[in-house]
């Protein structure tokens, strides 16, 4: 590991905020599209069919 | 009457009808013309009056504007036809729908595109283009409007009968349209710096080729889908 | 080998090339590759995070800001494979009339726009520290723009139609004149960049690049592939089990949950 510490990791040499708002981002949008997804099967099965 | 009609007959027949119904519906088809010359002008008004820096982005601001009325005014392509039947009619017509197509988007080019055209030199003036620059403009306008009306031509097909449906073919339309934009924009540039500039003329003509073969058969696809 | 039968050998099956076009049978066998595609993508995902984030070493000119590449690089691949997925899906649509085909190509467009969205944000998030703006108008991301552009004229398309047959034929039409014109407008924009000397730098990869970088990036593109998989497939059955709830099959899933 290239990290000494937790607080380093998160701080990135000064990057933090653009590397984090990148792989955040991401990650956002993919639980949100999982969800959304998600959703959909449950109106499915619970027969309350979307159009 | 007896007799089937030729291919060009009707092709005919179609193109000076549509010519004919455009210059009674004034309003549609000057609007378009409108709207190319007030967006021109908003430029200046947006930026600043400012002559050196309006003659560099000119070339950009009336393909912009052309791009723009063209989009706007490619509803009424097939809307009228296809609300009173005649669209139904001439889909069902021995002559193949794709030389039909090709007869009411020339008809369409040449009361938007062809008069867009005539109007540019007029805008590039009070851009403070030179000469050479003007001419150039107006002979990319006329190897890339033509593009403009095949390919807003497949928008709107695809979009018959939707609500608003202005809106839905130029965001359809648009991106595609961008190499025509990017290379009439080069021509111009290249023109006013006195560099060759003959090379994005061949291109643009190549592109207005394929669309014009292109377009037509699209067109006619998409409107046996729309009409199913 | 000997025959059993000399006057009629055995004749080998042709491939049945139109064997999961049928929903049902492709509901079938892609419910258990969703959950395979899940187990594979976090897998994946994991060792490239942790090897991309913890092990790759920083770089010596982009300081720490370069590991957005293993987020920016996967998903602009994807956006471009996607809509190539999408084109192709929507031809085979049109010229087979295949249902399943049209549904695999509308449920790409969304997966292929979010990626191509990624792609642009952390194109922008890298920019900004590398180059010093949030935005360059070089050729690949002004590409990746009229990218998304596609995607949502396709998608406002679809969703514009309301009947779905219709919708569908209309935005496979023009997804496949999108795709046709994609070369088209890669290589004038690339001609622009260019020609207008706007963007003196390109997006490059990061130079000299490193195994451990290589591979985490490998892990990620993998990730991704995996993701868009999943996603992809559940969204194609989901269409499936709605277009189709009123046959025999998909009465007996939404009674038993899932058993065949």
């Amino acid at each position: 590991m290239i990290w000494s510490s937790f607080h380093e990791f998160i701080l990135m040499h000064g990057y933090g905020g653009y590397v984090w708002g990148s792989f955040g981002l991401t990650a956002l949008l993919m639980v949100l599209e999982f969800r959304q997804l998600r959703k959909i099967n449950q109106s499915i099965f619970s027969e309350n069919l979307p159009s | 009457m007896t007799g089937q009609l030729s291919t060009i007959e009707v092709m005919q027949t179609v193109f000076l009808r549509d010519l004919h119904l455009a210059i009674k519906q004034k309003t549609d088809t000057l609007g378009a013309v409108f709207f190319f010359a007030l967006v021109a002008s908003l430029f200046p008004l947006a930026i600043g009056s400012e002559l050196l820096l309006l003659k560099q982005i000119a070339p950009g601001i009336i393909w912009v504007s052309a791009l723009l009325a063209s989009m706007l005014s490619m509803n009424r392509l097939y809307t009228n036809d296809f609300n009173d039947g005649t669209l139904e009619q001439l889909t069902l017509s021995a002559c193949p729908l794709e030389f039909i197509v090709l007869a009411k988007i020339l008809a369409h080019w040449t009361t938007t595109g062809f008069v867009l055209l005539l109007l540019s030199p007029i805008l590039a003036i009070q851009f403070d283009l030179s000469p050479l620059a003007i001419s150039t403009l107006m002979l990319t306008l006329l190897i890339g409007t033509p593009v403009l009306s095949f390919l807003g031509s497949i928008g709107a097909a695809l979009s018959l009968g939707l609500q608003s449906a202005g809106a839905l073919i130029s965001l359809m339309i648009l991106p595609l349209l961008i190499p025509i934009l990017i290379l009439g924009t080069l021509a111009v540039d290249a023109a006013s710096t006195n560099m060759p500039f003959s090379v994005y003329l061949y291109l643009l003509l190549a592109l207005s080729v394929l669309a014009s073969f292109f377009g037509p058969l699209a067109s006619a696809f998409a409107l046996r889908i729309a009409q199913e | 080998m000997e025959y059993k039968n000399p006057t009629n050998p055995p004749i080998a099956q042709p491939i049945n090339w139109f064997a999961f076009a049928s929903p049902s049978r492709f509901y079938q066998l892609s419910q258990k590759i969703i959950l395979l595609c899940w187990i594979l993508f976090l897998i994946t995902a994991t060792a490239g995070l942790i090897l991309g984030l913890l092990f790759a070493p920083t770089d010596a000119v982009q300081g720490d800001s370069y590991r957005i590449i293993y987020i920016h690089v996967p998903a602009a691949w994807m956006s471009m494979i996607l809509y190539l997925a999408m084109a192709f899906w929507a031809s085979i649509g049109l010229i087979f009339n295949a249902r399943l085909a049209y549904r695999f190509a509308i449920s790409i467009a969304p997966t292929g726009a979010l990626m191509t969205f990624i792609a642009l944000w952390t194109g922008a998030l890298w920019g900004k520290p590398t180059w010093g703006t949030w935005w360059v108008w070089d050729a690949r991301l002004t590409s990746e723009l009229i990218l998304l552009f596609l995607y949502i004229g396709y998608l406002s398309l679809y969703y514009s139609i309301h009947d779905e047959r219709k919708a569908a034929k209309a935005s496979s039409l023009l997804a496949i004149v999108g795709a046709v014109n994609v070369p088209i407008i890669y290589f004038s924009v690339k001609w622009w960049n260019t020609l207008h000397q706007g963007a003196t730098i390109t997006v490059s990869k990061a130079p000299s690049i490193e195994q451990t970088m290589l591979i985490a990036l490998l892990l990620m593109t993998a990730a991704f592939w995996l993701y868009a998989f999943a996603v992809i497939f559940t969204r194609v059955n989901q269409r499936s089990l709605i277009d189709e709830s009123h046959t025999d099959w998909v009465q007996q899933i939404l009674r038993g949950r899932g058993q065949a």
